[in-house]
């Protein structure tokens, strides 16, 4: 061995397979890449796992399940503390027959169009650049819409297309600056690597203010579904743009209207025109405990907790109605307050034991409100049905607390 | 290549005030990719039908790849399955929140059965393929003639049912800006 180069060794160092005499009685992680010493720990030891007693903390779906695409997988938010949703648990909806497996030795990022340089990045070379770490919602355009049914009634199966995480990478900006964007450009097409190659217009604007190049997601590597090993996120922006198993930006100086931004993602306006470019979520909140399909023990103390976001920026306040929307008391928000991420609220309440409605009302800081759904077909000239099949509805979700303890939706 | 549509110009004009990012480069990280490189993976067109490939085709040649690589999912004559929507409406009289019922331009129909379908096997479809599918699909929602060819050129100059119908949320919303209440574009 002792004439072995330096690439061999490193060869030899990596492939654990081939040591069988070295690595005599080390097993597959759970993680199923490397085998590993005896030493070093196996399975649960090595990557933990939830108790089993937490086993029902898992993501739901209202979807039939021989659907085989377009099938959205929901966060459970009414088991869920702080404002970072775990990687396992985060919403998937995905456009693609099957998760890629991506190898990241041979990933690239091309950069490539209306640039001076144009540039193919390996994800060594991603991870050189100056990275930032940002935490950011991802909510899908469809959330939230108030449709009824037994199988739609819980927090998670309305709201859960929403989920949090600490996302780390590179700016975008910085990677166009690399590539020296010339003046007539206005927009980038994002492609993924998956084998129908999702792609999606954002405007360059949005590109280089504050949209992020993420290779890591609280704290590891981007998680498969979630687009491994590179994935755009575009913050505050519905969750369309934030292209997975990124491995292309084509600078250019007109959106492309591809499928998924011109087709199924555009949305009907009231007088039946299509309404294109929905791109920034509104202020929206929901109380996630206590929440549909729950229900109290006894009158008494009951803290209601919930989460808050906006695509404008910051949530500023949220407001807490326990009569149905008569009246309202600020609740407390947990610090610190974040741009584009759910902002966790607190309100202390002692139910007295009889019928109530409790609903919550976010206010972002450009003084942007959450409307009730009557107030938002009022304005829009519709009726409520409209919301079922629109996207970017962010109405105040009521939840009725009855004698027994029981919660229920109270959405009409 | 900007499209001359009157509804792209509020979008357009979210790009306003970019300031110029060519400048030399700062981390010499990243290799340029070859010509060949950057042709084989740019297959994206656009509404005016840049990046479209050489190649034609008619609804005629289409109904006969349709029956032998579409049909199983979408079914005969795009009626669609129990598992799968069917492409028809693509345009009907007034759009509703269905698959395609709201694409605006004829090149997005072309671009995703290029690049997603069939399902199992996409991106396999041949560019004389590709363009008979689309005149079969476009035909099924009576946009073009059975005997219509389709090809770089002709593509793009199919109307869409719906190109006219589409309107920005807030025509004078720029992001960062404050939105009506309970209007949320």
């Amino acid at each position: 061995m002792g004439s072995h180069s330096g690439s061999d060794r490193r060869r030899f160092l990596t492939s654990g397979g081939a040591l069988a005499g070295f690595v005599m009685g080390a097993v597959k992680s759970v993680r199923g890449q490397t085998a590993a010493p005896p030493y070093e720990p196996q399975g649960l030891l090595a990557y933990g796992q939830p108790s089993k007693f937490a086993s029902t903390v898992v993501r739901r779906t209202t979807a039939r399940p021989s659907a085989i695409t377009d099938t959205a997988l929901m966060t459970p938010l009414q088991d869920l503390d702080g404002i970072i949703t775990p990687s396992g648990v985060h919403f998937l909806m995905d456009h693609t027959n099957g998760i890629p497996d991506v190898d990241p030795q041979t990933h690239r990022l091309m950069v490539h169009g209306m640039v001076d340089r144009p540039l193919t990045f390996t994800m060594e070379e991603l991870k050189r650049f100056p990275s930032v770490s940002r935490i950011h919602f991802l909510e899908c355009n469809a959330n939230s819409r108030p449709l009824r049914g037994p199988n739609r009634e819980s927090v998670q199966l309305i709201h859960g297309r929403t989920s949090c995480s600490e996302w780390t990478g590179v700016l975008l900006s910085v990677l166009l600056k690399e590539c020296g964007v010339q003046t007539k450009a206005s927009w980038i097409v994002a492609e993924g690597g998956e084998s129908n190659k999702y792609t999606m217009s954002i405007p360059l604007a949005k590109a280089i203010d504050d949209t992020l190049v993420a290779y890591a997601q609280n704290g590891e590597p981007v998680r498969p579904h979630q687009g491994y090993p590179l994935r755009l996120v575009v913050p505050g922006w519905e969750a369309i743009r934030a292209v997975k198993w990124l491995n292309r930006i084509h600078v250019v100086d007109t959106p492309y209207m591809a499928w998924h931004e011109s087709g199924n993602n555009a949305d009907t306006n009231t007088d039946g025109k299509g309404l294109w470019f929905r791109f920034e979520l509104g202020p929206k909140s929901v109380i996630t405990r206590p929440s549909g399909g729950m229900r109290l023990p006894g009158p008494g103390f009951n803290e209601i907790t919930g989460l808050a976001w906006t695509g404008g920026g910051l949530v500023r306040r949220v407001d807490v109605s326990t009569d149905g929307g008569k009246t309202y008391q600020e609740a407390q928000l947990q610090q610190p307050v974040l741009r584009h991420a759910h902002t966790r609220f607190r309100f202390p309440w002692r139910w007295n034991g009889e019928e109530a409605v409790i609903q919550s009302r976010c206010t972002d800081e450009r003084g942007e409100v959450q409307p009730t759904i009557e107030e938002a077909a009022k304005i829009l000239n519709a009726t409520i049905d409209y919301f079922y099949q629109a996207d970017h509805f962010n109405g105040i979700q009521p939840w009725r607390v009855a004698r027994d303890g029981s919660v229920t939706n109270a959405m009409p | 290549m900007r499209c001359p549509e009157l509804l792209l110009t509020a979008a357009l004009g979210l790009c306003a005030g970019v300031t110029a990012l060519a400048q030399g480069p700062t981390f010499g990280l990243g290799r340029t990719p070859s010509a060949a490189e950057v042709r084989a993976a740019d297959t994206a067109v656009a509404p005016d039908g840049t990046g479209l490939p050489p190649g034609r085709g008619t609804a005629k040649d289409g109904a006969v790849v349709y029956a032998q690589k579409c049909a199983a999912c979408h079914g005969p004559n795009g009626k669609g399955t129990a598992l799968h929507r069917g492409l028809v409406p693509l345009g009907n009289a007034k759009p509703v929140k269905i698959q395609g019922s709201l694409v605006p331009y004829a090149t997005t129909v072309w671009d995703f059965i290029n690049r997603a379908m069939p399902w199992t096997t996409p991106g396999s479809l041949t560019p004389d393929e590709a363009y008979a599918v689309t005149a079969y699909v476009l035909y099924l929602n009576e946009i073009v003639t059975e005997t219509d060819v389709l090809d770089p050129t002709s593509l793009p100059k199919v109307r869409m049912p719906h190109r006219d119908d589409f309107i920005p949320s807030q025509p004078d919303w720029k992001p960062g800006a404050r939105r009506q209440f309970g209007n949320y574009p």
